[in-house]
């Protein structure tokens, strides 16, 4: 009842044998000891386990790694371009968007995801027109970023960081 | 968590057959099985993972309308231009439920089948006949403020969940459906099931019938439609009341009007009271409110949701007042 497992994480392709029990936030944290996304409710309430898989934003505490197999994995802490930050992480530093820290690398590979969609022109529930082009208002940010809870209620300078993130 | 056997299906009769066996569970998102897995609410001893079928394409039928694959996913179906254009209500019910992250996972199949967020039914240490038939049901006295107000029993008064279901079923949708029998249709609406004294049956389903698709029938021209969802925060929230209306007014008059309600029920509550009052009427504020009425009133609230009665009837008048009176 386990089951082996090839990820790419960060740029590595790693391999390794899991219980079939094991999310895949466990296979990354415990597995394979990349501990940037977090884990916060265990139940996809909180967004602190949010990575960039196969592209786009997921969390990762409900769904099982053998589902996963080949699966491209990008975390808060492979974001960067050897030094240099992604522009998204540093808007969250230049707007102190974070306090205690602990949401801060799922709510950065959110909002690389969410400015993904909006360059694609996919609409959120706060858009106006559903046909029309999609825009980055702080309302839009808001309603985009709400499956990402910060305990520090750190949320205005979220809002600003991401859109500032945009440019 | 018990340990599970976990296996990939190569093609829909495969998945089905495998089921039929073994009784196995069929996973796809997961966003809702694997946590009900966590909280031990659900057991599966096998999983069959359905993700890698060939049931995530978004095609026009001949003739109008589309198919939705199964294990499209819910960020996919809102963002998809046809969908956009020609289901807007479906888009915008999509986009109000769960957060972008969860949309990324869930698929249609696994919406439709997700189950309810009751907090008894979630919680193991309690009673639920939904859960653990014949164990009673520790909502009808406790805290049930997300309840049921319509079609409820004394056995359950849990709601469904979902929003897109809602949408789909003020559409007319069609589920496509394998079994070990072969293929069949079920009507969206009949899909899922009122509590009665089998609550633990969600739908007309068998654990070994697998949702491939949903057709969506086309909408007549002149048709306009919206999603309209109140809940206690702005976004990131189940439904306390939904409603997914669709109205083809001509010269002031109903011609062609579907009404669903979500978080009212413990099926998507298509409002055929409702419609039967407004179609080939003129619109106005005074039928509306007799619409309204007529569908609620069979409503039975509980101790904690009262407030559902006049919120639906409220909810019901706005949306047709937005859409009669909107501006073509």
């Amino acid at each position: 009842m386990d089951g082996e497992v090839e990820l790419r994480v960060d740029g590595r392709t790693r391999r390794l044998r899991v219980d079939n029990r094991t999310t895949l936030l466990d296979a990354l944290r415990d597995g394979l000891g990349v501990t940037s996304p977090k884990k916060g409710c265990d139940h996809g309430q909180c967004g602190a386990c949010t990575v960039l898989l196969d592209g786009r934003r997921a969390v990762t505490c409900l769904s099982f790694a053998v589902v996963h197999d080949g699966a491209e994995v990008v975390t808060a802490a492979g974001l960067g371009d050897g030094e240099r930050l992604h522009p998204v992480q540093e808007a969250f530093l230049d707007r102190d968007a974070f306090q205690c820290g602990f949401c801060t690398p799922g709510q950065v590979c959110s909002a690389v995801g969410v400015l993904d969609e909006v360059a694609a022109g996919h609409p959120s529930a706060v858009t106006a027109d559903l046909t029309g082009p999609a825009e980055l208002s702080p309302e839009e940010v808001r309603e985009r970023m709400s499956g990402n809870l910060c305990r520090c209620g750190a949320y205005v300078r979220i809002v600003e960081a991401v859109r500032d993130g945009a440019r | 968590m018990i340990p599970f056997d976990y296996r990939r299906a190569a093609d829909v009769e495969g998945a089905v057959a495998e089921a039929a066996r073994t009784g196995a569970a069929f996973l796809a998102g997961g966003t809702n099985l694997v946590d009900r897995m966590k909280l031990g609410v659900s057991a599966p001893e096998v999983l069959v993972d359905i993700n890698r079928l060939p049931l995530d394409g978004v095609e026009e039928l001949p003739g109008g309308g589309l198919r939705v694959g199964a294990t499209v996913r819910n960020s996919d179906l809102a963002a998809h231009p046809v969908v956009r254009r020609d289901y807007p209500l479906l888009s915008r019910a999509l986009l109000s439920g769960a957060s972008g992250q969860l949309r990324t996972l869930a698929t249609t199949g696994g919406n439709l089948l997700q189950r309810t967020r009751c907090l008894y039914f979630q919680d193991t240490s309690t009673p639920c006949n939904k859960r653990e038939p014949g164990s009673g049901c520790s909502a009808i006295d406790g805290h049930n403020r997300q309840h049921a107000i319509l079609g409820a029993s004394e056995h359950c008064v849990a709601v469904h969940p979902s929003d897109m279901a809602v949408a789909m079923a003020a559409l007319d949708a069609t589920v496509l459906v394998h079994g070990p029998g072969g293929p069949r249709t079920v009507p969206l609406t009949d899909l899922h099931r009122l509590p009665g004294d089998e609550p633990h049956r969600d739908t007309v389903l068998s654990a070994a019938d697998l949702i491939t698709a949903v057709d969506l029938p086309p909408l007549p021209r002149g048709t306009r439609s919206l999603y309209r969802k109140v809940r206690d925060r702005a976004s990131y929230a189940f439904a306390l009341v939904s409603v997914a209306l669709v109205l083809h007014v001509d010269d002031d008059v109903v011609r062609d009007v579907r009404i669903a309600l979500g978080g009212v029920a413990h099926k998507p509550w298509r409002a055929r009271r409702a419609e039967g009052v407004l179609r080939g009427r003129p619109v106005s504020a005074d039928v509306f409110l007799e619409a309204a009425e007529a569908e609620l009133a069979d409503a039975r609230p509980l101790s904690g949701n009262a407030f559902k009665v006049p919120l639906a009837r409220n909810v019901i008048v706005s949306a047709l007042r937005d859409l009669a009176w909107e501006e073509r």
